[in-house]
């Protein structure tokens, strides 16, 4: 007999039990890889191979070997830079802010999304340590050490050194959080397991026995991080639009900055969350626990948030007008009739129209269209940062050093290596770690699943 | 008989039976000795009698010390140590030091609740639990019952309590 509730659709489907939940998320990690995942896992070390001769080539002859010149000092890193951290904010946008929310839909994606925060965050820490040239050196730059040059200490002022207490706070928190909710799910791979893989996932496990008492201590521990991560990661993307809005680049000086980055950063975290788990989903046959709803929740927030982002270019417009300061008004002009008219028009294309498609009920519950817009999504807020960074920056403040930005090969290769990075660690998560919050989907599933009565 | 050797358990498969057999046997006067699940089972803590976790105090105090070393570290190096005008702020330039401080604060509340999670819950790399039944982190809730704890109960009437309220199956379970 099926039961369902009748207010709420199913969270998962398909009359799933205790057991089965368990069954089918930990026989991944148990079975042999399939051969889509060795494939993708082919390609994507090939990436992170080719990409790292890219790599190699900026730490061997230095920053040099970048399109920048003297007139655009910052272009692909930064692009980059802010891009990958704003894919991370997804995850902890899932995990912590829909906790605090009570939205048991996370159950079935946080886990997956956290772990894309992680390595996005990874990747997104390349890009500022190698544009120090010498990052071995970079600590005593970055980290207030005592030195022997005084002491002359680092500048608090700085937006630069705020990031860089942001973002390595925002790494480990999150690492931590992710962390934890992990030990439960370990703990029941080790039940399952023998031999060698049972002392692993032992280790990984913490000793974890699911007692009623270190769960109460569990849960109060995950609601309190939940708590310090939901403004932790506003203020993250908030510090990262501090690094342009305190400078005095047209373009880049505006108070609006942090609410429109933490939008966008949402808006191009839950694309991402899409591009992988449409894909994550079908590989792993995991269609009863991803469901069509999910992924038309997650297409809401993208409308949100693209609008959003949206009103924010609107915004910046009326603003650069209405100041009527000529350089603000020019900068804006030039954005959309300059040299770079083609990353701005892709950009409006690709973050203010396309996301306007969902909200057509069809298009939100097709996978198909969902994949195919999600990759949209984050090509237009790769363009967006493209287009605040290098088009402001190449009309200088002097005519004579206005000049064009071009990637060399090695700006690709570096962010080739990025993508490579990305994709590898996301494919061996995917294989050896639970990928859905087994403990999670089961203190869900009584309430909202379709439920087999005997 | 030794203490926390040896165990009835009763094997639940459902929540809220679970918590119904709790209550009841509480109310017997038998005493639990822990219950084991594969997820969080709201309201098994009160029933149980346990005190509310007290970790967020732990959270409270490492973010006071985290904005206070935060706020103390900045005003003596920009401040006393080494003073340079940068931009013709403050030395002592308060807002700019927020941000670094929040940091700061979040950082140290989240990792020192986590320490003191860990090390109150027995939480490491090389602890080895004591399982009493694998199918608790499968799908099973185990009510553990230390026999020596129960000693004026009869061995029986625990078990008859366990079947009544709803345990699919009684086994004991003992550790060297």
């Amino acid at each position: 007999m099926q039961v369902t509730s009748p207010v709420r659709d199913p969270l998962v489907t398909g009359g799933k039990t205790y057991k089965d939940v368990t069954n089918d998320i930990a026989r991944h990690v148990e079975g042999k890889p399939t051969v889509g995942w060795l494939l993708g896992l082919a390609v994507s070390l090939g990436a992170l191979l080719i990409g790292s001769l890219a790599l190699v080539a900026t730490l061997w002859e230095g920053i040099g070997m970048w399109g920048l010149n003297k007139t655009v000092g910052w272009a692909w890193d930064i692009t980059n830079f802010v891009w990958w951290v704003g894919i991370g904010h997804a995850g902890t946008l899932i995990s912590a802010v829909l906790l605090l929310f009570r939205q048991k839909w996370r159950t079935s994606i946080n886990r997956a999304a956290e772990a894309m925060t992680i390595f996005a965050v990874i990747c997104a820490a390349l890009f500022p340590l190698i544009h120090m040239g010498r990052p071995w050196v970079g600590a005593i730059w970055a980290l207030p050490l005592p030195n022997t040059y005084g002491s002359l200490w680092v500048n608090f002022n700085s937006p630069l050194l705020w990031d860089v207490f942001a973002i390595s706070t925002y790494f480990s928190v999150s690492l931590v959080f992710w962390y934890i909710g992990l030990i439960p799910d370990f703990a029941t791979i080790r039940d399952r397991a023998t031999g060698m893989r049972k002392t692993i996932y032992g280790a990984l496990s913490f000793g974890w026995d699911g007692a009623a008492k270190t769960w109460m201590h569990y849960e109060s521990v995950s609601l309190i991080l939940a708590g310090l991560a939901t403004p932790l990661v506003l203020s993250v993307h908030t510090i990262v639009s501090f690094d342009f809005a305190t400078s005095v680049i047209p373009g880049w000086h505006t108070t609006i900055f942090p609410p429109y980055f933490v939008a966008g950063a949402i808006f191009s975290g839950f694309a991402m969350v899409l591009t992988l788990m449409i894909v994550t989903r079908k590989v792993f046959k995991l269609e009863d626990y991803i469901t069509i709803g999910h992924i038309e929740l997650m297409n809401i927030v993208i409308i949100i948030t693209g609008s959003i982002v949206g009103i924010a270019y609107i915004t910046e417009f009326f603003m650069a007008w209405y100041s009527g300061v000529a350089a603000e008004q020019y900068a804006f002009v030039n954005r959309m009739f300059g040299p770079y008219w083609w990353a701005y028009w892709s950009m409006m294309t690709c973050n203010v129209i396309s996301p306007q498609l969902f909200w057509f009920k069809k298009i939100r519950t097709s996978i198909v269209a969902t994949f195919i817009l999600s990759l949209v999504v984050n090509i237009g807020m790769w363009f967006e940062r493209f287009v605040i960074i290098v088009t402001s920056l190449h009309r200088d403040y002097l005519p004579s050093s206005w000049v064009m930005f071009y990637p060399t090969i090695t700006d690709v290769g570096v962010y080739l290596f990025t993508f490579g990075f990305f994709f590898t660690a996301f494919l061996l998560f995917a294989k050896f770690f639970p990928v859905i919050n087994m403990a999670e989907v089961k203190a869900v599933l009584k309430s909202s699943s379709e439920k087999k009565i005997n | 008989m030794e203490r926390d050797k040896h165990f009835i358990l009763g094997i639940f498969d459902d929540e809220d039976i679970l918590l119904n057999a709790v209550k009841e046997i509480r109310d017997t006067g038998i005493r639990i000795h822990e219950v084991f699940s594969p997820y969080p089972v709201h309201g098994l803590d009160e029933e149980l009698g346990y005190k509310r976790s007290r970790l967020p105090i732990a959270a409270f105090l490492f973010g006071v010390l985290g904005t206070t070393l935060a706020l103390t570290m900045q005003f003596y190096m920009m401040k006393i140590d080494w003073t340079i005008i940068i931009g013709g702020k403050d030395f002592a330039a308060f807002p700019d030091f927020i941000p670094v401080t929040f940091e700061l604060t979040v950082l140290l509340a989240a990792f020192g609740m986590v320490g003191v999670f860990m090390i109150s819950s027995n939480l490491k790399p090389w602890a080895q639990p004591r399982i009493f039944d694998l199918r608790s982190t499968d799908d099973k809730h185990v009510m553990a019952i230390d026999i020596a704890t129960n000693a004026s109960v009869d061995l029986e009437k625990i078990k008859d309590a366990l079947k009544s309220s709803g345990a699919t199956e009684v086994n004991s379970k003992s550790f060297d």
